[in-house]
Formats: C-alpha cells, sequence, structure tokens
C-alpha cells in the first residue's frame, strides 16, 4: 500500500513545522532546469543543478544530520524568490544562508561576490583581490565552482578577464542563460 | 543512521497498512503522521540503523494502542471511574526483553507488548511469519530460563 499523497504532504510539513528537520529538501523547477534545494534552520545550505536526489541526500544527512525530508512547504521562501528572479521580479535574494560547509577563504570570496550587482559582471582576478588575495585567481575558480549556493550566490557573474564564461558548476549554457536573463551582453 | 526521507520512503507504506488495518483507514491518517513525527525525535538518540523497520512498527503499534485507548475513554460515561493500569503490557516487556538479541526482543515485544499477528511481526522483521514465530518463541525461551537462573 502506498501512502496517500495528502497524508504524505502533511507529514512533511508537519515534520518540518515542529521543528523536526536538520535539512528540508525539495527539487524546484527552473527555466534552467529542475534545481535541487536544501534547508537547513540556520538557512539555505544548498542548491544543486542535475542531482542525485539520493546521494544528495546522504551527504547532506552526513554534514548536517540525519533528519532530512523532502518537504517543499518548508523550501516555500527559497522556491518564491527564485520564481520571483526567474520572471525578473527580483535581483536580490533576501533568504538567510547556511554556509558552514565553506572554510574561511571561501566565505571571504562569497561575502565580495554577493556584492557584485545584478546585471554585471566581474572578474576572478577582481574578485581574489577584493578578498583580499589578489594572485588567488585560480583559487577563487575553485570557490566558485563549490559555490554551495549558486544563483542566490551569483557565481556566474564571474567570468575571465578576456571576458569569456570559462566555466560554470551547471554548465556555460546555463551562466549564459541567467546571464541573459539580467540583460548582460554576451 | 541512514537518511530519514529514506527510512520513510521504505517502509511508510507498509506502516500505513498496517495502520489501516488495527485502526481502519480513517483513523489511520493521524495515526501515521503520529508514528513518524514520534520516528523524526526519536531518531537522533538511535546508534544505528540496523532494526529500523520493526523499530518503526514498534512505534506504530504504540501509537495505535494510545489511539484505542483515546477512544476507549471518550466511550466511558463521565461518572463511572476510569480503570488505569499503571504500567501498560508493552513498557513491562521491553523492559523484560532487553536483553535479548535483537530479533527474538522484537518479535516478543511485538507478539506479547502489542499483541501483533506473526504475519504482521514478519514484516517486521524482514522476515517470514514462521521465521517471526520461531524468533518469538526462542525467546520467550530464554526469557524463561533467564527468570530460572534469577
Amino acid at each position: 500500500m502506498t501512502v496517500p499523497t495528502d497524508l504524505d504532504a502533511r507529514f512533511r510539513a508537519a515534520a518540518a513545522a515542529e521543528g523536526l528537520l536538520d535539512v528540508a529538501t525539495a527539487v524546484h523547477e527552473t527555466p534552467i532546469g529542475p534545481l535541487l534545494l536544501a534547508v537547513t534552520p540556520a538557512g539555505l545550505c544548498k542548491i544543486a543543478f542535475d542531482a542525485d536526489a539520493d546521494a544528495e541526500e546522504e551527504r547532506l544527512a552526513r554534514r548536517h544530520g540525519a533528519r532530512i525530508l523532502r518537504s517543499p512547504k518548508a523550501v516555500d521562501p527559497v522556491r518564491r524568490e527564485l520564481d520571483d528572479y526567474f520572471e525578473g521580479r527580483r535581483r536580490d535574494f533576501d533568504v538567510r544562508l547556511d554556509l558552514r560547509s565553506v572554510g574561511d577563504f571561501g566565505r571571504a570570496v562569497l561575502d565580495e561576490l554577493a556584492r557584485v550587482p545584478y546585471g554585471s559582471t566581474t572578474t576572478y582576478g577582481a574578485l581574489a583581490a577584493r578578498a583580499g588575495r589578489p594572485r588567488a585567481a585560480r583559487a577563487v575558480g575553485t570557490v566558485m565552482n563549490r559555490n554551495p549556493v549558486p544563483i542566490v550566490l551569483p557565481c556566474h557573474r564571474v567570468v575571465g578577464s578576456s571576458g569569456s564564461l570559462v566555466g560554470y558548476g551547471g554548465g556555460l549554457d546555463r551562466k549564459q542563460a541567467l546571464l541573459r536573463l539580467e540583460g548582460v551582453s554576451l | 543512521m541512514p537518511p530519514f526521507e529514506r527510512f520513510y520512503a521504505e517502509v511508510g507504506g507498509e506502516i500505513f497498512a498496517f495502520l489501516a488495518r488495527r485502526l481502519g483507514r480513517a483513523r489511520a491518517e493521524d495515526a501515521f503522521q503520529e508514528t513518524f513525527l514520534r520516528a523524526l525525535r526519536a531518531y537522533p538518540r538511535l546508534e544505528h540503523g540496523r532494526h529500523l523497520r520493526a523499530w518503526a512498527y514498534t512505534i506504530a503499534s504504540r501509537v495505535a494502542i494510545d489511539a484505542a485507548r483515546a477512544d476507549a475513554r471518550v466511550a466511558i460515561p463521565a461518572d463511572e471511574p476510569v480503570a488505569t493500569d499503571s504500567r501498560p503490557a508493552y513498557a513491562e516487556l521491553e523492559h523484560l526483553a532487553a536483553e535479548l538479541p535483537p530479533t527474538e526482543r522484537a518479535a516478543v515485544v511485538l507478539r506479547y507488548g502489542y499483541d501483533l499477528d506473526y504475519a504482521d511481526i514478519g514484516a517486521a522483521l524482514g522476515s517470514s511469519a514462521e521465521a517471526a514465530r520461531q524468533a518469538a518463541s526462542s525467546g520467550v525461551r530464554r526469557l524463561r530460563r533467564k527468570e530460572l537462573h534469577a
């Protein structure tokens, strides 16, 4: 026997509402494909492209605790902000972030990344300089590659010094799509 | 411990079926939610994930008993004294059976503490009804021997 759909949804919502989850997850459809979203009590901790949900949940459980459950309602604030962003109604994100998985240098770089304005681009070198390590462009590239919350922390706005797109965790097509959405001419 | 999502996906359907058999489908819904909320509360205290299915049946059985009790209380007229037994059967048994090997312990507690039939206990243990019966009776024999030597 399978659990009735509405009962299943009610349980998943109640689990989050009672504060019993270490991590709530949801898969959210967007114009650039489905995104796996994960939220802890501290904030949004993961946005993953093309995620294998089971494998991702294993990783999240090891890092944040085993009480992990798909609970779309708990992730609603993030989903709404993403919808607004993709429909051009939002330029900055307000959701709280849980970046405990990121090291000190990574945090410094991501803090600077968060300040790169909507609709503009910067370079790996410039970001490294602003994070206080002007020669660490390559390390900044690694931080971008491991950015746990792409889109919300806009690593798609970081390009090579020649203006080439260089790379993107979700694939260059998506980087291009995000920049076009923000009105950047490529 | 496996992610709770995986545990829930694996046992949710059969626990709902089990509760529906015990309580009827309508009342099974609240009991189902209560079962898995209790499981979530207790999950961080589990030391390993080896007997999760039997554990889920134990919680569901307790929830079903609580639900039946709550109904009984509602049915008793207010001027009649309500009988309360201090320690329910399952609590007594869980205590007594604490030192049995895990499978026997689960079988004994589910059979004599929660009154599950062997088909359900087999489901809880991931074995046949016959294997569940054997585990329960070997557990009972072991308890008797322990009692004799105590």
